[in-house]
Formats: C-alpha cells, sequence, structure tokens
C-alpha cells in the first residue's frame, strides 16, 4: 500500500512509575520480557494493554493508566514518555500516538504527568480535579436553559468565531501543566477564558470570568506563566499562546476596572 | 407490566404544548425540597443536571470518568440536526419528523420524533447563546450542510468536533452549577445497583473507583443517562470505558428492555489491522459529502487504487441508490460495504475495506478547501494508518457505533419503573430501528434541556408527597451487600482468562452472529455459545488486586459480565423479530435486490423485554406503534 510503512515487531524496556495511591512514595519498575514482540500497528496505550495482559496472567498487577475515547478528544489520556508529555509526536495524544514513531531496543521512560496541582492517584493517574474547579469559577456563560435568544439574532464574525473555535479545541489534558516548568496551567485557562471571551455572548461577564478563572488557577497550586511556551509544544492540540497574551491583557483590564 | 405509551391525544403538532400546559408544576419553594441523581454527564445527563438544577432541584451527577467533560458524546464528529431552515431549502418542523420516522424505518413513536423535531430550533437557540463556536458564513451568520440520509442542509457543526463542543457547552452549564454549589459532582464513581422501594425509584449504590468503597444515595427520582451498548461488539467506535451496566442492573430491577436488536452499524471507519486493536475510529459521515465510495469492479484485484482506471471501479452506492448516492442511510450503507466484500472485492491486508475517495472532490474544489472541511479527520487518518488521504484513498469499513435500542420510556422519559428517567442513547424512544447521522446529538440534548426538567417536574408534583428515603433503609443495605458480594466473587475467581480475553471472544460472536446481517441459524448459534461463554467467565476469569483501591481490571470484569447477559438479550429479540427493519436486517426477509423487508403487518411495534429471574427466560411485551401523520411506506434511497 503506498506510503504505508510495514508492520514490524518491537522489543522494548520499559522504565514504568508504580504507585500504589495518593500516599505511597512511588518508584520505577523495569518490563522487558512483557514488552516483546510489540506491533508498530499498535497505539501506545494498545501497547501497555498488551504488558498489562501479560502481567495480569503472570499474577501481577496491571499498570493503571487514565484513557477512555482512544481517538484523541476526551482529553482523559496522557503519560510523559522520555520527558515528553504525550510523547514524541507534535499535535498527538498518547492514544494516537502509534508504536511506529519507536526503535526497535529502545527503552523507554512513562511517568504520570508531575505538578503538586495534579497529585497522582495511582501508577500513571492523575487528579485532574483542579481543572474542572477553574471552569466552575468562570468557564461558562451564565444562561439558564430556556433564556436563549433566536441564534442568528446575532452574527458573530466568522474570524471571531474561528478563533473562539481554535481555543475551544482544547480537549482538557494537562499536558500544558506536564510540560511547563512552573507546572502552570495558563495554557488551558487562557484557551477556556478566550473562548468565551472572544464571542459576543461572553462579554458581559468578561472582566469576572478573567479574574475569577486565574485567581482559582492559582488557588489551585498552578504555578506561574513565564512564557516558556513549552505548553503550546506539548498541547496535542496546537493550541497558540497568544491566547495567554489575551488574557493576560483581559486580567490586567478587569483588575484595573474593578470597584473598589 | 403494562406499556402505557402515555402519548397525550389531540393532533401531533400540539401535543406537546399541550402536554406541557397539562403538567402539574412545582412551585420554586418546594423544588428544593426535592432530590434528582443524573447518572452520566455527557449531553443528555449534563444537560439535564444543568437544567434541574436551574430550576432549584437538589441535584447529584455521577460519571465514571475523570471529569463530567470526558463523556463519550465528545467524540461525534459531525454535527446537529434542527429543523431552523436557515438556507431556505424547504426544512420544516415537519420534514425533519418525517425524515426521522423514515430513516428509523416506521418503528419509532411518532409522538416523541415530533418533539425531537420541535425542540431542536431550541436546542441550537440554547448552545449558541451557551458561547459553542458553529461553524458561521462570512456575514456572521449560522453555516449548515447536508448529512447522511438527509436531502436539505439542517445540520450545525464545529468543525470535526461538534460533540466536544455541545458537550463543553452542557458541562459549562453542569459547572455553573456545581460552582454555585447547586449541583454534587462525584467523578469516578460507577453506578452499581438501582434501588427501588415501595415500586419507585429511590436511589443508588455507586463504586468509588479510586478508593474501591461501596456507598449509597437516595433521591425522589433517578435519571439515568448512561449511553448505549455498543461495547457488546468489542470493538466499536465507542469509548472504552462505554458500558451497559447502569442500564442492565435497572433491567434487572424492572426496568423494560426495548429493542436491543437495534444496533447501529456505522458505515464509514477505519478498518481493523490486528487483534491488539482496542476500538475502532470513526471518520465522520460528513466525509461522505465529498468522498466518493467504491472498489474494483473485479474480484481480488489488488493493484494500488491510483492504477486502477475509472471503468474498473465499481462506485456501487452511486449505483445503486441514485437519489441519494453517497448519502444513503446508514444501515443501507454498511450492508452494501458488507455486500461487495463478502463477494470478494474487499480492498485493504484484510480484504474487510472499501475505498472513500476525495480525488474528485479535490480536483473540484482544490486540495484548500478539503483541508478546510476535514482537515483534522484527515490528519486522523494518517496519524492512525500512516497513509496520506490526500494522495491516496482512505479504506473504511462499518463497526459498531451506536444502539437504538435501550431502557423503554414513556413519552415522559419514564421507565416502567416509576421514577426512572431514562434519557439519551441509554433509551430506546426516538430513532426505531435505524438512526440518521447528527440526529444523536439532538435527542441527548432535547432529552436534557427541554423534555425531561418538564417531566420530572410533572412526576413530583403529581406524586406530591414523597417519604424521606434515607440510605440506611433495608433496601439500600441489601443493595450494598450484593454489590460487595459480587466484587468477592469476581476477585475470587483467580481463573487464567483477562477480562478483555472475554470481552474479546463476546465481539466475536457478537459480531459473527448478530452484526450487519443476522439469521436464525446463527442467532441461535450464539443463543447457545453466550450462556457457556458466562458460565465459563465466572469459571475462568482472572482479576488481581483488591477491592479497595484503584482497580480497572475490577472496573472491567463487572462491565464485561453484564455485556454478555446484554448480548444474550440482544440475540433473542434479534431472532424474535422475524422481519427485516432498518438496522436489523434478517437475511430471510429481504427483497430481490437485497433490501430490507419489513412486516408491518406482524412487526409494526416496539418490543420491551422484562427481566423474569436468573432461572426463568425474559417476557416479550410489545407496544403497537400507531402511524396517524407518517404513513407506512417502503424506505427508499432510491
Amino acid at each position: 500500500m503506498a506510503g504505508h510503512a510495514e508492520e514490524k515487531l518491537l522489543n522494548l524496556t520499559l522504565r514504568v512509575w508504580r504507585q500504589k495511591d495518593r500516599a505511597d512514595k512511588g518508584r520505577f519498575e523495569t518490563y522487558k520480557e512483557e514488552a516483546r514482540g510489540i506491533s508498530t500497528d499498535m497505539s501506545f496505550l494498545e501497547m501497555l494493554d498488551v504488558v498489562n495482559e501479560r502481567l495480569i496472567k503472570s499474577g501481577r498487577e496491571p499498570i493503571a493508566f487514565d484513557n477512555d475515547c482512544r481517538e484523541g478528544i476526551c482529553g482523559q489520556c496522557g503519560v510523559v514518555i522520555d520527558g515528553a508529555p504525550h510523547g514524541p509526536r507534535r499535535a498527538t495524544t498518547t492514544c494516537q500516538l502509534h508504536m511506529r514513531s519507536f526503535t526497535d531496543g529502545a527503552e523507554l521512560t512513562v511517568e504520570p504527568w508531575r505538578a503538586a496541582a495534579f497529585p497522582v492517584v495511582k501508577d500513571l493517574i492523575v487528579d485532574r480535579g483542579a481543572f474542572d474547579r477553574v471552569v466552575a469559577a468562570g468557564g461558562f456563560v451564565s444562561v439558564n436553559t430556556g433564556n436563549a435568544p433566536e441564534a442568528n439574532g446575532l452574527p458573530v464574525p466568522k474570524q471571531d468565531s474561528d478563533l473562539a473555535m481554535d481555543a475551544a479545541a482544547c480537549i482538557g489534558c494537562g499536558a500544558c501543566v506536564a510540560a511547563c516548568p512552573n507546572a502552570s496551567a495558563m495554557l488551558f485557562v487562557s484557551a477556556k477564558a478566550q473562548h468565551l471571551n472572544l464571542l459576543p455572548q461572553g462579554q458581559p461577564e468578561r472582566d469576572s470570568r478573567s479574574l475569577a478563572m486565574l485567581d482559582q488557577a492559582q488557588a489551585e497550586g498552578f504555578g506561574s506563566c513565564t512564557l516558556h511556551a513549552e505548553c503550546e509544544a506539548a498541547c496535542p492540540k496546537e493550541i497558540s499562546i497568544k491566547f495567554i497574551a489575551r488574557t493576560n491583557r483581559d486580567y490586567a483590564r478587569a483588575a484595573a476596572r474593578k470597584p473598589r | 407490566m403494562e406499556l402505557n405509551s402515555k402519548v397525550p391525544s389531540g393532533p401531533l403538532a400540539e401535543k406537546w404544548t399541550r402536554h406541557k400546559f397539562d403538567m402539574k408544576l412545582v412551585n420554586p419553594a418546594n423544588k428544593r425540597k426535592y432530590k434528582v441523581i443524573v447518572v452520566g454527564s455527557g449531553l443528555a445527563g449534563a444537560s439535564a443536571a444543568a437544567s434541574l438544577a436551574e430550576l432549584g432541584y437538589q441535584v447529584s451527577c455521577f460519571c465514571f470518568q475523570d471529569s463530567p467533560r470526558r463523556a463519550h458524546s465528545i467524540a461525534a464528529q459531525g454535527g446537529i440536526n434542527a429543523a431552523k431552515n436557515y438556507p431556505n431549502d424547504g426544512d420544516s418542523v415537519q420534514r425533519l419528523f418525517y425524515d426521522t420516522i423514515k430513516g428509523g424505518d416506521y418503528r419509532s413513536r411518532e409522538a416523541n420524533v415530533y418533539r425531537l423535531a420541535e425542540v431542536s430550533v431550541n436546542i441550537i437557540d440554547q448552545c449558541v447563546a451557551q458561547g459553542v463556536p458553529f461553524a458561521r458564513e462570512y456575514g456572521g451568520l449560522l453555516a449548515n450542510r447536508s448529512f447522511g440520509g438527509a436531502q436539505v442542509s439542517r445540520t450545525f457543526y464545529a468543525r470535526g468536533q461538534t460533540g466536544q463542543q455541545l458537550l463543553l457547552g452542557a458541562y459549562q452549564a453542569l459547572e455553573r452549577q456545581i460552582g454555585l454549589g447547586k449541583v454534587r459532582m462525584h467523578v469516578r464513581h460507577e453506578m452499581q445497583q438501582l434501588v427501588v422501594i415501595d415500586g419507585k425509584a429511590r436511589g443508588i449504590v455507586v463504586r468509588d473507583l479510586e478508593t474501591g468503597a461501596v456507598e449509597s444515595h437516595a433521591a425522589d427520582a433517578v435519571v439515568l443517562a448512561t449511553g448505549g451498548y455498543g461495547t457488546v461488539f468489542h470493538l466499536a467506535t465507542c469509548a472504552k470505558g462505554t458500558n451497559g451496566t447502569a442500564i442492565w442492573r435497572a433491567y434487572k430491577k424492572g426496568a423494560a428492555f426495548a429493542n436491543p436488536c437495534y444496533t447501529q452499524i456505522h458505515p464509514t471507519c477505519i478498518p481493523v489491522t490486528g487483534d491488539h486493536q482496542s476500538k475502532l475510529t470513526l471518520m465522520s459521515e460528513s466525509l461522505r459529502n465529498d468522498g466518493r465510495v467504491w472498489v474494483p469492479k473485479r474480484r481480488g484485484d489488488d493493484r494500488p487504487p491510483n492504477q486502477i482506471p475509472r471503468d474498473e471501479r465499481d462506485y456501487y452506492l452511486e449505483r445503486k441508490y441514485p437519489a441519494f448516492g453517497n448519502l444513503a442511510a446508514r444501515d443501507v450503507t454498511s450492508r452494501a460495504a458488507k455486500e461487495v466484500c463478502d463477494e470478494g472485492r474487499g480492498v485493504g491486508a484484510s480484504g474487510r475495506g472499501v475505498y472513500l475517495d476525495f480525488a474528485d472532490a479535490i480536483g473540484r474544489l482544490g486540495e484548500n478547501a478539503i483541508r478546510e472541511r476535514y482537515g483534522n479527520l484527515f490528519d486522523m487518518y494518517e496519524r492512525i494508518t500512516d497513509e496520506n488521504p490526500y494522495k491516496t484513498p482512505m479504506r473504511i469499513y462499518p463497526a459498531s457505533h451506536y444502539t437504538m435500542g435501550g431502557l423503554w420510556v414513556d413519552y415522559n422519559l419514564m421507565s416502567t419503573v416509576e421514577g426512572l428517567f431514562v434519557l439519551g442513547e441509554a433509551n430506546f424512544s426516538d430513532h426505531g430501528a435505524n438512526r440518521l447521522g447528527a440526529s444523536a446529538l439532538m435527542q441527548g440534548l432535547a432529552d436534557g434541556y427541554f423534555v425531561a426538567p418538564y417531566t420530572i417536574g410533572d412526576y413530583f408534583g403529581a406524586v406530591r408527597t414523597f417519604e424521606k428515603a434515607e440510605t440506611d433503609r433495608p433496601e439500600f443495605k441489601a443493595a450494598e451487600a450484593e454489590v460487595a458480594e459480587r466484587t468477592k466473587r469476581l476477585l475470587g475467581i483467580q481463573g487464567d482468562r483477562t477480562p478483555d480475553d472475554f470481552h474479546r471472544e463476546l465481539g466475536h460472536v457478537m459480531w459473527d452472529l448478530c452484526g450487519m446481517s443476522r439469521n436464525e441459524e446463527g442467532l441461535k448459534k450464539a443463543l447457545a455459545q453466550l450462556p457457556e461463554l458466562r458460565r465459563e467467565f465466572w469459571r475462568g476469569v482472572r482479576v488481581p488486586g483488591t477491592g479497595a483501591e484503584l482497580n480497572q481490571s475490577l472496573e472491567k470484569a463487572g462491565r464485561v459480565a453484564d455485556l454478555i447477559e446484554l448480548g444474550e438479550l440482544l440475540c433473542l429479540d434479534a431472532l424474535e423479530r422475524r422481519e427485516s427493519c432498518g438496522a436489523h436486517f434478517r437475511e430471510e426477509f429481504q427483497t430481490p435486490d437485497h433490501e430490507a423487508r419489513r412486516d408491518d403487518e406482524r412487526f409494526c411495534h416496539v418490543a420491551a423485554w422484562e427481566y423474569k429471574g436468573e432461572d426463568s427466560p425474559p417476557v416479550r411485551h410489545v407496544e403497537p406503534l400507531n402511524f396517524e401523520n407518517a404513513h407506512l411506506q417502503t424506505r427508499s434511497y432510491k
């Protein structure tokens, strides 16, 4: 088939972070026998499935990892592979990363997202509840069901709508936080805030939203943004850091206008 | 068991309006006294939880994922239908109603479908007000496109991520209520049991998936919005966590299960590559707007697609269905693909695939126009297959995608258990024997935003006084004990096969014997194999670890055990429905040119199954379907 690399089998060595629960200190464990004969057609998570089947059959505990849709949209999966959130391939979630991105004999280090605001729950699973609380603080338009005016009553310039959609494409996976040396959530918060701040529907609450979301992110223990831009490079949806600039401006404007 | 659809009287177009007027109201001061449990946080669950909380009810919402935003509604790509008629191409509520009835092959309830079409316009208004960034035209107004099974452009979309954007709208509304303290959200919790007290649904027992703790939650009404059971086929476009557990447990507590055999096989998915495959990925059906489906005319023609001359290609959909061409309904398109592959004309290494070719559209519109429309889908395809679809045609094959069957509900979306409401894909109500593209999102949001918030209020208003249900009641304790016992049993078997291994075997049986086409012999074979598989599961499954921790094998084992049982009911329903309709294709019942042959004399009804206990077969009940407005016709896409 034109352009299709032939299926090959890889023998890998995996160093995987194992941690029993939130209280456990955790450690790396190495798997070699279990990671032999891995097809290049598998996704990274299918490779972990195979390793887990082998672990279960030999009476050991499988590696816990989060995943659900396995088509790159739910944002539930994500591990750090050799220091890179979601692995080496650009614009790709872990579930969409295929083993053809790796070479035979490779030794891979697999870890959970590392950030104080994302405590490890077990093995490669972290608690990203902080993201939900940031949204609950202001990431919405306050419109009750039934309140809505006719949809075409308010035209939205296509370029504004497209830009809002660029921000709204965020899947909330947390790779931006894992990639940031400060463990800042600024790319996530900005994507969520700008999706709404860029639209006319989002204007009435633009100030309160910007203040509330950023303040909540700080309260959750995410670090400050110092524009390393590692987040943009790691983002599987290629969300641009230009949204961070807009959010900083919105925050400053809102703070200045806030009644004292 | 009585199946009273409670469809209001009066002309079709006035039923819902009249019904809303006739409903009992709950005054604002009393609303906060009622508790509602919502299980599931997809489009139907999140929109219902948010809307009920906005009205003032106390709401608790549960999902098994780590955030309500992950629910699988998020993966819907193509769009959402609404009868706005913005393109001025002749659409109307009446036409959307009619298309949905026809698409469902005259096996859905008229009144429900009409209401769905009616509220479809409100959904778009609501979503736009929430800030859903639908595609727009240069003038700033909303854009529409056409979609499989329809001749008008009534589909609203947000690039190839419509489900994501609609779910984020509902999720944001839900998070707002969580922030206001009106909804208590329980993530990483899975429903294990429904608690029925004095004939009414009064709560659930859940397992905290992080700690393993078994907890009871009491309420005055329970809403299940837990999606479909497409993973009964193992390989499906569903998320890995998609399962039938909540509806299956409710079925065992008295909720009738309607039309389980109506399962939709989506025509455009990426074909299977090997045994390691964990799921199948959908390529949005919107691709059929510009892609042309073909296979070589000659069997065994293994030349690369670009070297097969045009006159040696069979554009079989255009040939067989000239009026709809590549846009024929999903079930018709899926079966046509199976047919050409069965003839040995399939493409790709496995021979189970057909081409979806964009060369003509790229020639006509340019690569950029195609990239603008489908860029993210093309990228996804390339990532998975390592082939560039701008240069070489995509290979696609049908896969399990959606289940029209589900718990039986009346016009108020209440099941046969009083106080148990079922929304979205989890119920059976609106799509008959086949769902049209871009209609699942519409139904999920219609149920959650615009139907259940009214009908649940009516239920509270009519029942009025609820004895307070406390979780220390014996019914809760008994349910907790059942859950603990089952966990203990699963952990104690220590056999030699993994839960995934059983799931794969279940999938093979279901796909081979009860998949895109079915026959009596195969179904009887499946009905012999599945009980054996169930026994083998309870003898041979291996679940490591304990119940008092995060244990993904235990979660899987519980879900697979339920899916095996559900698969059996599915096959039984398929066997008893001795006709072909929509997605249910019985080989014995087809026209000379291989189209589905309905039997309106004997099967113009809903089949709803009642659970009769472990040792007795379930009982099949019937709700007749009356068509007063859409007249029964043979569905044709020619």
